[in-house]
């Protein structure tokens, strides 16, 4: 077993001729909160994509706890335990709250699709253990109350929570949150804070996470990589990254 | 009265032929309209088991059988590894497939019209007229068949996976859902209700062809896009309207020539007034 949750070695992807990243070495460590910054177009998003197997790397590995998960698919990456959320919000919008939290706990579903359709004993059973765990989540995010609202007509940043709750409920092993902060005003933004280190504490979760918002990243993340046109830029604690006169230039120019 | 009846049980099967439609439109994203011909190969497996002095309820399972294997198969080796490829290519797949189907049917029990009698013409006296025992089957079925989909779908989490699929595929699978297998598990389903429909369908027309599929095929097609396609409530209030109309229709001798006409200019209609149909929603495209 590895040291850390994730790693990468020279990760990176082609677009034909354009690298959109390249190089990109990360080393997360069991219930960090890693920070992954970088001005618009840097690539951190592709990042993102090339760790859930939206994209396939065209140079580098990754891994999950050591194992090699490289070229794998969407599917098998969330089984082995990477989930995400989506930079613009992507809910199951005309499923219920605790609905879209069930269709996440599709991987740990204990009985097959004969006894569900038949719905034998342990069907029940399971059923019923996953409704009261996906209520459970829930109420960790204060969405127990709407667990019956369809998605889409929760305020935004009600929205924001439950598609956390939606990732941690495949039972992740590494949380990657594309910015999570988009969009919220300052009061919100601090109560997101909270919930993030929240799940971290809660869960023991591991957290990578994609943020503009320096206010956000300053108050939370241990450890930041930034990216600058699809390569690393400088990596290290957040106080030293921020305060580093190189990355000042990247964000704000000369 | 009758006409009423003799209309749900039209609607009734339009709206299980329909079903198969919008599912799989709504969760594949593509029109599959080698449908009606899975409905013809069913009724051919009714027709081979009742020849053989089978059992109404073994001819059924026969259907479903063969249905749901050819359902599984057209899209495990024609529709699956187009799944990345541009929606005009799998719909001219699905119409390859329609023909392809026809074509062996043909040539398993060449192209003449052949008499299946399901059940022996029987009526009860009800609401001061008679109905046929065939009837009665296809309402009461139909209408369990609808209202088991619907808690399938709604209640379950399978149902909820097939309705995350629809929504936002990429989504479904960055959340672990195997999205081929509901993919799969949708053409089954679709096709297993088609063979209860090619059962209803031989009870009111009691006659096998190869080119049985189309008719019922295309009508339940206009019924799934009157009640808006994709939507499943709509498909049945869709097929049930259409059955209505057209047994109306056909019985007042002033319009029976126009039916078809009235039923496609229905379509038109509405396609007109509200393009999304009775029960589609509005897709708004985020930026």
């Amino acid at each position: 077993m590895s040291q850390w949750v994730l790693e990468t070695q020279s990760l990176g992807i082609s677009f034909g001729g354009l690298k959109a990243v390249q190089d990109v070495n990360l080393q997360v460590a069991p219930q960090a909160l890693y920070g992954l910054i970088g001005p618009n177009g840097a690539g951190k998003t592709t990042v993102f994509n090339l760790l859930t197997g939206v994209y396939r790397p065209t140079a580098g590995r990754f891994f999950l706890e050591g194992e090699d998960l490289t070229g794998r698919s969407t599917v098998e990456i969330s089984h082995r335990g990477i989930a995400r959320t989506f930079q613009n919000i992507r809910l199951f919008s005309n499923l219920s709250v605790i609905d879209n939290v069930l269709v996440g706990m599709g991987n740990s579903s204990p009985c097959t699709l004969a006894e569900s359709i038949l719905r034998l004993p342990r069907f029940y059973t399971s059923e019923k253990k996953l409704r009261a765990a996906a209520r459970e989540l829930l109420d960790v995010f204060g969405l127990d109350e709407e667990r019956r609202t369809v998605a889409s007509n929760l305020p935004y940043g009600k929205q924001r929570k439950l598609e956390i709750a939606r990732a941690l409920a495949t039972g992740p092993k590494l949380l990657l949150l594309d910015e999570p902060a988009a969009g919220m005003n300052p009061q919100e933004t601090a109560e997101l804070t909270e919930t993030i280190r929240f799940v971290r504490d809660h869960f023991h979760m591991t957290i990578l996470l994609i943020e503009h918002d320096m206010s956000l990243v300053s108050g939370l993340c241990d450890e930041l990589t930034v990216l600058n046109f699809g390569t690393t830029l400088m990596q290290g604690k957040t106080a030293e990254v921020l305060h580093s006169p190189e990355v000042i230039k990247a964000y704000l120019g000369d | 009265m009758d006409t009423l009846i003799l209309g749900l049980c039209y609607g009734g099967i339009y709206a299980l032929i329909a079903l198969g439609y919008t599912m799989v439109y709504g969760i594949a994203k593509m029109l599959n309209f080698a449908h009606g011909d899975i409905i013809m190969a069913g009724a051919y497996a009714i027709f081979v088991v009742l020849s053989a002095q089978g059992h109404v309820i073994l001819a059924l399972l026969a259907a479903i059988v063969v249905c749901t294997a050819l359902g599984l198969l057209s899209e495990r080796l024609a529709y699956r590894p187009l799944r990345s490829a541009s929606p005009l290519a799998v719909l001219i797949t699905a119409i390859g497939v329609s023909y392809l189907l026809q074509s062996l049917a043909q040539i398993f029990f060449d192209s003449q019209k052949r008499p299946v009698t399901v059940l022996p013409p029987e009526s009860v006296p009800m609401f001061g007229t008679t109905v046929s025992v065939a009837s009665l089957w296809t309402l009461a079925l139909c209408t369990v068949i609808m209202v088991v989909l619907t808690l399938f779908i709604k209640k379950t989490r399978v149902g909820c996976a097939m309705l995350a699929v629809s929504e936002d595929r990429g989504a479904a699978q960055l959340m672990g859902i195997n999205v081929n297998f509901i993919i799969a598990l949708t053409f089954a389903i679709g096709s297993a209700l088609a063979a209860f429909a090619s059962l209803f369908y031989l009870m009111q027309t009691s006659v096998v062809e190869p080119t049985l599929g189309a008719m019922p095929g295309i009508k339940a097609f206009t019924a799934a896009v009157i009640g808006g396609i994709g939507s499943i409530p709509g498909a049945m209030v869709g097929g049930i309207l259409l059955g209505v109309i057209e047994t109306f229709s056909s019985s007042s001798p002033a319009l029976s020539p126009y039916t078809t006409a009235i039923e496609f200019g229905l379509l038109i209609v509405i396609l007109l007034v509200r393009p999304v149909g009775l029960f589609g929603k509005k897709r708004r495209e985020k930026v």
